[in-house]
Parts: C-alpha cells; sequence; structure tokens
C-alpha cells in the first residue's frame, strides 16, 4: 500500500504504518495525527521523539515499559492518544507497530 | 570433577538433565538438579482441569520419577546466583557450578494488577495457570449458574499463549453440554489488536469466535480490578462487568532471577535467541519459559530448545563456537471446543500456514484447520509428555527447526 502525505509518496503497511522511519517527518507526522482525530501539542512531540528513541535503540516497546519509563505514566499516555495509545502513537512516530504477539 | 548444575525440574530442566545425563563422560562431571518442589505438573492439563475433563490425577506426578539415575537431584529452594563467582547459594547450603542451566519457568504475579487478589479472588475471580487456581475454578464451575463470563489476559508475554482463548471455546463447549449456554454470556478480553496473537491466525480463524457466540473485546489494557462493581476498568476508563472472571495475570520469571540481578522487568533472563546462550555470562545458558527470547512460552518450544542446547552445551565444553540453531519453532494444538482442535506451526519468522503436519500432503494432522483428529493428538500429548518429551526422547520426524514441507503460505502478511 502506499500513502500520500503533504505530497510525498510513503510506502504503508496494511493498517497505515510507514515501512520505512527513515521517511518520516514532523508534516507526515502531523498529517498522520489529524487521521487519528489526535491533535497534537509539545508533549504528544515529546512522547512521539521518545518513542522515536527507544526504537532506534532496539528497545521493544510496551505498556509496561511506558508504565516504568519516567517520561510519562499511563494515565497521560491514555488522555494524549485515547483508544490504544501505544498503536496510534507508535503510527504517529512513523515507527513500526509494536509487537506483543508472541 | 566438574559441575553442571540445572536450576529448575519443570519441564525443561527434566528434559536437560535426561539429555545431558548420557553424553556428559560421568567420571569428568557431576550433574546436578535444584528444585524445592516435590510434584512435577502437567501444566498443558490445567486448561482441562476446570471442565473435568482431565482429574487431579492426571496432571500431576512425582518429580523424582523423571530425573535419571547418575543425576544429583537436591530439592531445596535457591536462594540467588551468583555468577561472578560461579555459585548458586541454596536455602542452607552453596553450590559451586562450572556450567549452569537456567530452568526456572515463569509464574503468575496477579499482584502486578491493582484490586486482582482483592475481596473477589478465588471467590468470582479465578486463575487456571496455576493447580490451586484451576481446581477452585473447577469447583466454582461445577456450582455456577451463569452470568457474565469474562476471559481475560493481562499482559503479553504470558506462557502458552493460546491457552486463555482456548479457555473461551472450552467454555462455550461445557456450558452448552450443561445444557445451560443461553444462560452465559462470553466475553474475550485481551490488550492484543486481535483474538490470537499472530495477526495471520487472527484473520484466518476470527469466524470460530462469532461462530460460537463468543464477544471480544481487544486493546484493553487493564489498570485495575473494581472488586466492588465487579468490573476491569482499563487506563483509558473503558469498562467490562463481570460475574466471573477467569483472568491470565501478568507472566514473570522466577524471583530469584531479580534477587540475582540477572533478569529484565519481567524477570526473564536476556538470552541470546538462537544459542540460548545467557547475554551476560558465558557459562551460562536459559531455557524454556526462563528466557527473554520472542518464541512462545510452551513445552514444545522448550523441546526444540533443549535439542539445540544440548549441542551447544557440548560445543561450548569443547570450546567450539555454539550453533546458532534455534530458530524459535512452536507446534501448539489449540482446543476449540465440542472435541475438535487446530494445530499450529510457526518460529520467529514464520507465521503460522495452512498444510499437514508431520508429512507433506499425508498428514494425518492438518495445520490450521479446525479437526476431530487433532483433538485427540492434543490428548495423546499428555502420554507423549510424561512417556517421550520428559525423557529426552525425540518425536517421531518432527525436528526441531520448522520444516517447510507441505505446508501453503497462503496467508498474506501483514
Amino acid at each position: 500500500m502506499d500513502l500520500n502525505i503533504a505530497g510525498i509518496r510513503l510506502d504503508v503497511t496494511e493498517d497505515g504504518y510507514l515501512t520505512d522511519v527513515s521517511q518520516w517527518t514532523k508534516e507526515i507526522g502531523l498529517e498522520i495525527a489529524k487521521n487519528e482525530g489526535v491533535e497534537m501539542t509539545d508533549r504528544h512531540w515529546e512522547v512521539v521523539s521518545w518513542l522515536q528513541e527507544q526504537v532506534k535503540n532496539d528497545v521493544a516497546l510496551s505498556v509496561r515499559g511506558i508504565k516504568k519509563s519516567g517520561v510519562l505514566n499511563i494515565k497521560e499516555f491514555y488522555a494524549l492518544f485515547p483508544k490504544g495509545p501505544l498503536k496510534v502513537s507508535t503510527k504517529i512516530a512513523g515507527v513500526p507497530k509494536p509487537k506483543s504477539c508472541i | 570433577m566438574k559441575n553442571l548444575v540445572i536450576l529448575g525440574a519443570g519441564t525443561s530442566g527434566t528434559m536437560m538433565a535426561n539429555h545431558l545425563v548420557s553424553k556428559l563422560p560421568k567420571k569428568t562431571w557431576k550433574i546436578t538438579i535444584v528444585d524445592q518442589y516435590k510434584t512435577h505438573y502437567y501444566q498443558p492439563g490445567f486448561l482441562f482441569l476446570p471442565f473435568d475433563t482431565y482429574t487431579e490425577d492426571q496432571v500431576k506426578k512425582v518429580g523424582k520419577k523423571f530425573i535419571p539415575k547418575g543425576v544429583n537431584y537436591i530439592q531445596k529452594k535457591i536462594d540467588k546466583i551468583l555468577p561472578e563467582e560461579n555459585k548458586v547459594a541454596l536455602e542452607d547450603e552453596t553450590i559451586d557450578y562450572d556450567l549452569l542451566i537456567i530452568a526456572t519457568g515463569s509464574k503468575i504475579a496477579p499482584e502486578e494488577t491493582e484490586g486482582l487478589l482483592g475481596p473477589l479472588w478465588k471467590k468470582d475471580i479465578f486463575d487456571f495457570y496455576t493447580f490451586e487456581g484451576a481446581l477452585a475454578l473447577r469447583n466454582k464451575l461445577r456450582e455456577w449458574e451463569g452470568g457474565k463470563l469474562v476471559v481475560h489476559l493481562t499482559e503479553m508475554p504470558i506462557k502458552c499463549p493460546v491457552a486463555p482463548l482456548e479457555f473461551a471455546f472450552l467454555a462455550d463447549s461445557y456450558f452448552t453440554k450443561k445444557g445451560m449456554r443461553d444462560k452465559v454470556e462470553i466475553t474475550y478480553v485481551t490488550p492484543l489488536s486481535g483474538a490470537f496473537t499472530k495477526p495471520t491466525c487472527s484473520k484466518s480463524l476470527s469466524y470460530l469466535l462469532s461462530e460460537k457466540g463468543i464477544h471480544m473485546e481487544s486493546d484493553f489494557a487493564i489498570e485495575r480490578v473494581d472488586n466492588e462493581t465487579k468490573e476491569i476498568v482499563d487506563y483509558g476508563e473503558s469498562k467490562i462487568p463481570f460475574d466471573l472472571l477467569v483472568t491470565v495475570p501478568t507472566n514473570m520469571g522466577d524471583d530469584l532471577i531479580e534477587r540475582s540481578g540477572l533478569g529484565d522487568d519481567l524477570n526473564f533472563v536476556p538470552t541470546h535467541k538462537h544459542t540460548l546462550q545467557s547475554i551476560a555470562h558465558e557459562n551460562i545458558f536459559v531455557i524454556g519459559d526462563a528466557t527473554n527470547v520472542p518464541a512462545s512460552k510452551a513445552g514444545s518450544v522448550a523441546h526444540f530448545q533443549a535439542e539445540t542446547l544440548t549441542d551447544n552445551i557440548l560445543l561450548y565444553l569443547k570450546g567450539y563456537t555454539l550453533k546458532e540453531e534455534f530458530d524459535g519453532h512452536a507446534n501448539c494444538f489449540i482446543e476449540t471446543g465440542h472435541n475438535k482442535a487446530l494445530l499450529i506451526d510457526f518460529n520467529y519468522n514464520t507465521e503460522p500456514v495452512h498444510g499437514t503436519f508431520p508429512f507433506a500432503k499425508i498428514g494425518p494432522l492438518k495445520l490450521l484447520k479446525e479437526s476431530i483428529f487433532n483433538h485427540w493428538g492434543k490428548l495423546a500429548f499428555r502420554w507423549i509428555y510424561w512417556n517421550m518429551l520428559l525423557k529426552g526422547i525425540a518425536i517421531p520426524f518432527v525436528s526441531r527447526n520448522m520444516s517447510f514441507k507441505g505446508k501453503v503460505f497462503d496467508i498474506k502478511k501483514n
């Protein structure tokens, strides 16, 4: 599948995750957020950068990991990205959908 | 004399003792296995215990029976591993090792979820991952008159990832047989996006849920159990009411891993996913549920790992490079109720596929399709477990690495 965002053609997975993280820009993140019904604030972007940093360092993302991160608590995470925050926030961050599926 | 020490005499530890006793020279190696518990449980049987399909006696035996002669069996509590000194502190003595195998498994940690151990625990809230839990649930189900049954899974990873779904399927079957299915509303609640942990399974098997009239709530990350209102509540404040909650609590590695400073957040030991050597110490190897490798925590996986691990320990002792061989191979029966079952076969990289097993085109078992034959396979497995698997006898025609023969790759990847 591909997606046209801000005039750029992007490869995405069936459920809309970028397949190439290096294609990500803030504009793209903003567009995805709009589609997800999330209005981005500075706090949202902080969380997005933190998620990208985790993925870069090969840290597997999970709700439990968020709990222990010290970066934000889960209540806040849900407030920022309602309805499946991990799924939504990773999509906006342009990182792969977390695989907690073993 | 050198010492090889195995911690844990469950499925993995017992298999390793049986594999190694015939392969290590008795004159130079002493094998010791440590486990505080006397009873060896057939854990897959815990799924059947609540439904009165198995009796208590069918799922437990004296562990000693399965430890081979020539292996020193110590029944004591393990305090901690001292990796820098190559020692293990037991409750009242300290033993040395030259090579250590950690096979201490995983266990439920209901205390991780607020309210789970509240006033309703073992009254209206049950687990079936412990012998005691499964038995208490059996007694409850015998007299339960119906209502909202919620089958719930807290977070991944869990031991035997399909077990909660199987529980929901078997519950449908059980209440139908009792003539009270119309009095029971079954809801399956998962933190994942689909019912199955593998996306291809969710795609090709989701019909099973609607066929059986099981409701599903996905993406539900539980925050707490409200014992007053009898609801489970997630972080987004969505609530699911229950009359009877059957939950799989958070699974964690043994506390001794934490005491030893060897685990991750969930007390699982960081382990090389292809060699099964621990990341931190070259003379410590890890097998089964105790590892953090991204394979299913299941007996079949431990069985395949045991074969690779045995070879790698022999290579390590000779000073050779280890085989990066283990591929995450799992082979699981999934009970779907009404005397049918599915069989799935997968590894780290390959999602479950269609086809036949173990023989290409012949089967007799069918992959990813419900059949009565698969159900017999699951029941026969109990015999295989006690008589072959624990003793380290290879299961005929089933290889440690996933075979691609007779399999059809017709399911689109996500």
